[in-house]
């Protein structure tokens, strides 16, 4: 299993691009990423999670563990572009009522400037 | 059908001279809820033994996920475990830990995670199987049904393919009972496990069960799903629907030889 990040900062907009499999190996990879982009000011972060087909609960922990980080920074966060299964997972775990999620880049960055 | 996730072939197993299953052939297949009934003493409990390795058979053999789990590596089978959950009867909770310590144990052992990352697996644990808040208590502090609860949630610390649940309804009242089995079910909604569960509560089997198999004197007498095991006319699957007490007539001869053993011979 392998994950992909891709990280993109433009001044106060973050985007982070994430591919693959988000497991209890790959997570690690992850948290230091995210977290890293989740330390600045101010931010918002957008998180792609678009090419993710999998991810297990310690994966939802690390998104956890960065939106402490960003709300405690000052900044934002929103998820987007989550599939099927991904999504089932932030429901059952009632994530869904504690992250922004929106469908795709256009309207997650509609949320982000608002 | 898919490929089956777990293979049984021919499995015998003997304590002794007792031989308790008689050559078991089964395929469980991904995403399914299986159960395994029979009778106290049937060998439900010594067959989910085999499936996660803790048994070794006399004869057969069993693959998990197309591995055999004696006889892969040592790293192999550890890779294997890893993604196998099992809720054992008693719970077999550490009393000296933490509930939320229990919860985290195998991520603490098994992972190299952070510790807030495991702090907050360890929370969503808990909260999925309605424990919030929970994670300080010991756990005689707590019910057997909130215990059993807590061992759930250890059995899904690592996200397992499969879980495997040993009675998980003994020795809990109807309520809390009927409880935990809504929760399997959640759980295998959304986690899209393969789920075996040896049971002997008919309640419990027609709410969750995909497919049944009824194990009787060391053999598989029924496998097939709910319907099929309600109309089957086996006497064995008939006695255990309409509950029905042994009604074997009682061989004198055989009986005085079991009171008074060998010297029987000497008569």
């Amino acid at each position: 299993m392998s994950v992909e990040i891709r990280t993109v900062q433009r001044g106060s907009m973050v985007l982070v691009e994430v591919c693959g499999e988000v497991d209890l190996y790959t997570s690690p990879q992850l948290r230091a990423e995210i977290l890293k982009m989740a330390a600045g000011k101010n931010l918002s972060l957008m998180v792609n999670l678009e090419c993710v087909t999998y991810m297990d609960s310690s994966g939802v922990a690390t998104l956890v563990e960065a939106l402490q980080h960003v709300n405690r920074n000052g900044g934002r966060m929103v998820l987007f572009g989550l599939q099927a299964e991904v999504k089932e997972i932030f429901e059952l775990t009632r994530l869904d009522k504690v992250f922004d999620i929106r469908s795709n880049f256009e309207t997650a960055m509609k949320w982000v400037t608002a | 059908m898919s490929k089956a996730i777990i293979q049984i072939r021919d499995l015998h197993t003997r304590y002794g001279e007792h031989e308790i299953l008689k050559g078991i052939t089964l395929d469980i297949f991904p995403n399914e809820t299986f159960v395994i009934l029979g009778r106290s003493g049937c060998g439900k409990s010594t067959l989910m033994r085999h499936m996660i390795g803790l048994q070794k058979p006399d004869q057969g053999s069993v693959f998990v996920k197309g591995i055999d789990l004696l006889s892969a590596g040592e790293k192999e089978r550890e890779q294997m475990l890893k993604k196998i959950g099992v809720l054992f009867q008693g719970s077999a909770l550490f009393n000296s830990m933490t509930i939320g310590d229990n919860v985290a144990l195998p991520l603490r052992e098994h992972t190299r995670l952070e510790k807030s990352t495991v702090d907050i697996m360890t929370r969503l644990k808990l909260d999925l199987v309605g424990l919030s808040g929970f994670e300080t208590f010991m756990p005689a502090q707590l019910s057997g049904g909130m215990r059993k609860r807590a061992a759930l949630a250890r059995a899904l610390t690592m996200d397992p393919d499969i879980l495997f649940c040993d009675e998980p309804s003994a020795g809990l009242d109807p309520i809390v009972a009927v409880g935990i089995d809504h929760l399997i079910l959640k759980l295998k909604k959304a986690f899209k496990m393969t789920i075996v569960i040896v049971t002997h509560e008919l309640a419990s089997v027609f709410l969750i069960a995909d497919r049944i198999a009824l194990l009787h004197d060391g053999h598989v007498v029924f496998l097939g799903d709910k319907a099929a095991f309600k109309k089957d006319g086996n006497p064995v699957v008939r006695q255990f629907i309409e509950r029905l007490p042994d009604s074997e007539p009682l061989d004198g001869s055989k009986y005085l030889q079991t009171l008074i053993g060998d010297s029987f011979h000497g008569i």
